[in-house]
């Protein structure tokens, strides 16, 4: 019995060794990949912004401008003038057709209550 | 342990034979076995002290070599956790009222040389100098080996250029990480936003630091860590201002004139719309400020905050306001205009010695600008009130706005506010201010009489500024000035649908030598406010000696030319401001688009 009282302990304490070596490890690794995506994401961000950057350069002003002038034979954009404003009751809106009723449809639910059921 | 006994028999016995006395042995046995307890004990004492100073010495040694080290090695981020906020730029974006970039931060490289670490100085120089024209392949060398360790090359450099750079393949290049302001439109906006430049430089990165305009202004909230996330946004919106320019561009060398401005600024809010200043410059590589000439010749200076000016007649109008406030006319009322009109031994001329009958309407007084009139109001009004007033108006102080250069834009005013001065201010002579000043004043015209504050920067919130005229004397005014457009002096401004009201100046500039006015030197200014029926926008517009030559005779009044400039950019912007037309210039009629093959 008593060599048991030994020998059990010290299993116990290898056993929780290498648990603990093995956590150490796997938290190293965690540690490890979780820099690299922070470096990743840092790469993005930056890319994000380069790209904010290079989107703001397109579309700026005397750029369009000119693409504009460039097809004007294609898209015939010219300057908004004042006379395009209006109110939405200017609007012409499409006549209402009227609705037109084809065959005779049962529409009415009160003649289905009276139904009788055998 | 054996005890030695403190009276050995043996000892005793032989003492007793001898006659002496055997306590003295037991005393001298005791203080034998003192001596050597006490021994004992100090052992012991001495080895805790070593042991305990030991233990101190080890722990202190430890926590200095712990010390030591943290403070010897490079800081390393803590990255186990995951932190929500992004530093992506150690200088915030500014942004236009809808979000569009103005300036941003882009990443680049620096490059520099470690002359030890270089193996072949004269190959590295020569093609160095290939790359960039501007080095001197003999200056280079003689800087690589005048025994310096270190050396800037370029501050920075474009992708191609590093790409370059690496293939020379020389170890003693280097390059260090640098973050560039960047301002995507170019010449838009120049004067508003300044410029940046790089300040305290070391090889990882280097500071970036506004050196004008709002860059400079706003500097510290740009470089404020905590704020480097949230974009400052300004009330500028790119697409008017592009407008803005691009009209006032075209007018300027149709008119031949040295140089245009204008603002456009929301009559309740203050916010700026667009300030332009021509000749501009481009932000991203900003040039050198003049050393000799005129600085305000520069494309530096902006002529809408730093330029000072005398505004002539678009002044008229504060002197009806102010006499209307007090009661001392009305629209209606008749006011001398007799010639000849002489004060205190000066002779009060109309513009081209135009003659309006012995006497006029206050409203017919601004709507052919007429200068004795407007002379008389301020001689009724009188020096002392008329100051007060104008200084309540914001127009005797530098521009309140977020410009670093705003400030040094004092007013010219007489130090003596003598009879004179009442009369030549009266219609906009013999004081000089800034055009900022002239939109705020108009904009305290156009909503109602309360007093406006130009500001750069867009907020959702807005305070009203204090009541300056009252709100009849106000509309009145707007009124008045809509007859100058409709059939006055600024005839070419009346846009269908907008009733753009406004009041023209045209002032000759002060001869360089101090004596008197050049006729053919004139800043010709139109100060609007639309749409008159409830004023919305002001806007200014000056050209800096323009000249309309279409005519037989050169005409240099500002009818012909900041009126008609001004005009088609309210045409131009109205619509996109969302403004509709009202009356004639509305759209007559829409008809209903018809799909052809939906109707099939």
């Amino acid at each position: 019995m008593r060599p048991l009282l030994y020998i059990l302990p010290f299993f116990a304490v290898m056993a929780l060794a290498f648990w603990a070596y093995h956590e150490n490890y796997a938290t190293q690794g965690q540690l490890k990949q979780m820099a690299r995506l922070q470096d990743q994401i840092g790469n993005l961000r930056d890319e994000i912004a380069m790209q904010k950057a290079e989107w703001a350069y397109l579309n700026r002003p005397s750029r369009l401008r000119e693409l504009a002038s460039i097809n004007f034979d294609r898209l015939g954009l010219m300057p908004i003038e004042p006379n395009q404003l209006g109110m939405a009751n200017q609007v012409v809106m499409p006549e209402a057709q009227p609705l037109i009723v084809t065959g005779t449809t049962e529409t009415s639910s009160t003649s289905a209550d009276q139904e009788q059921i055998p | 342990m054996i005890r030695t006994p403190l009276r050995p028999l043996a000892r005793i016995l032989d003492a007793r034979a001898k006659g002496q006395n055997p306590d003295t042995i037991e005393r001298e046995n005791l203080a034998v076995r003192h001596e050597a307890m006490k021994d004992k004990a100090r052992l012991q004492s001495e080895r805790r002290l070593f042991f305990l100073a030991a233990g101190f010495f080890i722990s202190f040694s430890v926590i200095g070599v712990r010390m030591g080290t943290l403070a010897a090695t490079e800081p390393s981020e803590l990255r186990s956790t995951t932190s929500d906020t992004e530093i992506t730029a150690q200088r915030a974006d500014i942004l236009d009222r809808n979000g569009r970039v103005l300036a941003t931060n882009m990443v680049t490289h620096s490059l520099y040389v470690q002359t030890a670490d270089l193996i072949d100085p004269a190959r590295t120089a020569t093609e160095l100098a290939k790359i960039f024209p501007d080095i001197d392949p003999a200056a280079m060398l003689r800087r690589f080996t005048d025994g310096r360790s270190f050396l800037w090359v370029r501050k920075v450099l474009s992708p191609e250029q590093m790409q370059k750079v690496h293939e020379i393949g020389d170890p003693g290049l280097y390059f260090g990480p640098r973050e560039m302001r960047l301002y995507p439109n170019g010449n838009l906006a120049a004067h508003i936003l300044g410029g940046a430049a790089f300040g305290a430089e070391g090889v990882d990165s280097a500071e970036v630091i506004g050196t004008a305009g709002i860059e400079k202004q706003e500097d510290a909230r740009l470089r404020d860590p905590a704020q480097s996330n949230t974009p400052l946004q300004l009330s500028i919106d790119l697409t008017l201002q592009a407008n803005v320019e691009e009209v006032l561009a075209t007018g300027m060398k149709t008119l031949n004139a040295r140089g245009a401005a204008a603002i456009l600024m929301d009559v309740h809010t203050g916010e700026i719309l667009s300030l332009a200043s021509l000749p501009d410059f481009d932000p991203n590589d900003r040039p050198a400020p003049a050393l000799t000439g005129d600085p305000s010749d520069s494309p530096l200076f902006n002529r809408a905050v730093q330029g000072v000016y005398e505004l002539g007649s678009t002044f008229k109008i504060f002197a009806v306001a102010q006499a209307m406030d007090l009661g001392l006319v009305t629209p209606d009322t008749q006011v001398d205009t007799a010639q000849p009109f002489i004060y205190d031994g000066f002779r009060i001329n109309e513009f081209d010695n135009h003659n309006y009958g012995p006497t006029k309407s206050v409203s017919d007084i601004i709507a052919v600008s007429s200068n004795i009139g407007a002379a008389h109001i301020g001689l009724m009004i009188g020096g002392e009130r008329q100051q007060a007033f104008l200084r309540t108006m914001g127009l005797l102080d530098p521009p309140k706005v977020e410009l670093a250069e705003a400030p040094s834009a004092r007013a010219l005013v007489p130090k003596n506010w003598s009879g004179i001065v009442t009369v030549t201010a009266s219609y906009g002579h013999g004081i000089s201010t800034s055009l900022m000043n002239l939109a705020a004043a108009y904009a305290t015209i156009g909503n109602g009489g309360l007093k406006v504050t130009p500001t750069l920067i867009h907020s959702d919130t807005h305070t009203p500024g204090p009541r300056v005229i009252t709100e009849a004397t106000a509309k009145a005014c707007v009124m008045m000035m809509r007859r100058v457009v409709t059939d006055g002096t600024a005839t070419f401004a009346d846009v269908p649908g907008y009733g753009v009201a406004g009041k023209t100046g045209t002032a000759e500039k002060p001869k360089k030598n101090g004596k008197g006015y050049d006729a053919e030197k004139i800043i010709n200014t139109f100060a609007s406010v639309f749409p008159a029926s409830n004023p919305k926008y002001v806007l200014i517009v000056t050209l800096d000696e323009p000249v309309e030559t279409a005519g037989a005779k050169p005409r240099r009044t500002a009818g012909y030319t900041a009126v008609p400039v001004a005009g088609e950019i309210i045409r131009r912007i109205g619509p996109l401001m969302g403004l509709r037309p009202e009356g004639e210039g509305s759209m007559a009629s829409l008809v209903a688009y018809k799909d052809p093959v939906a109707q099939e």
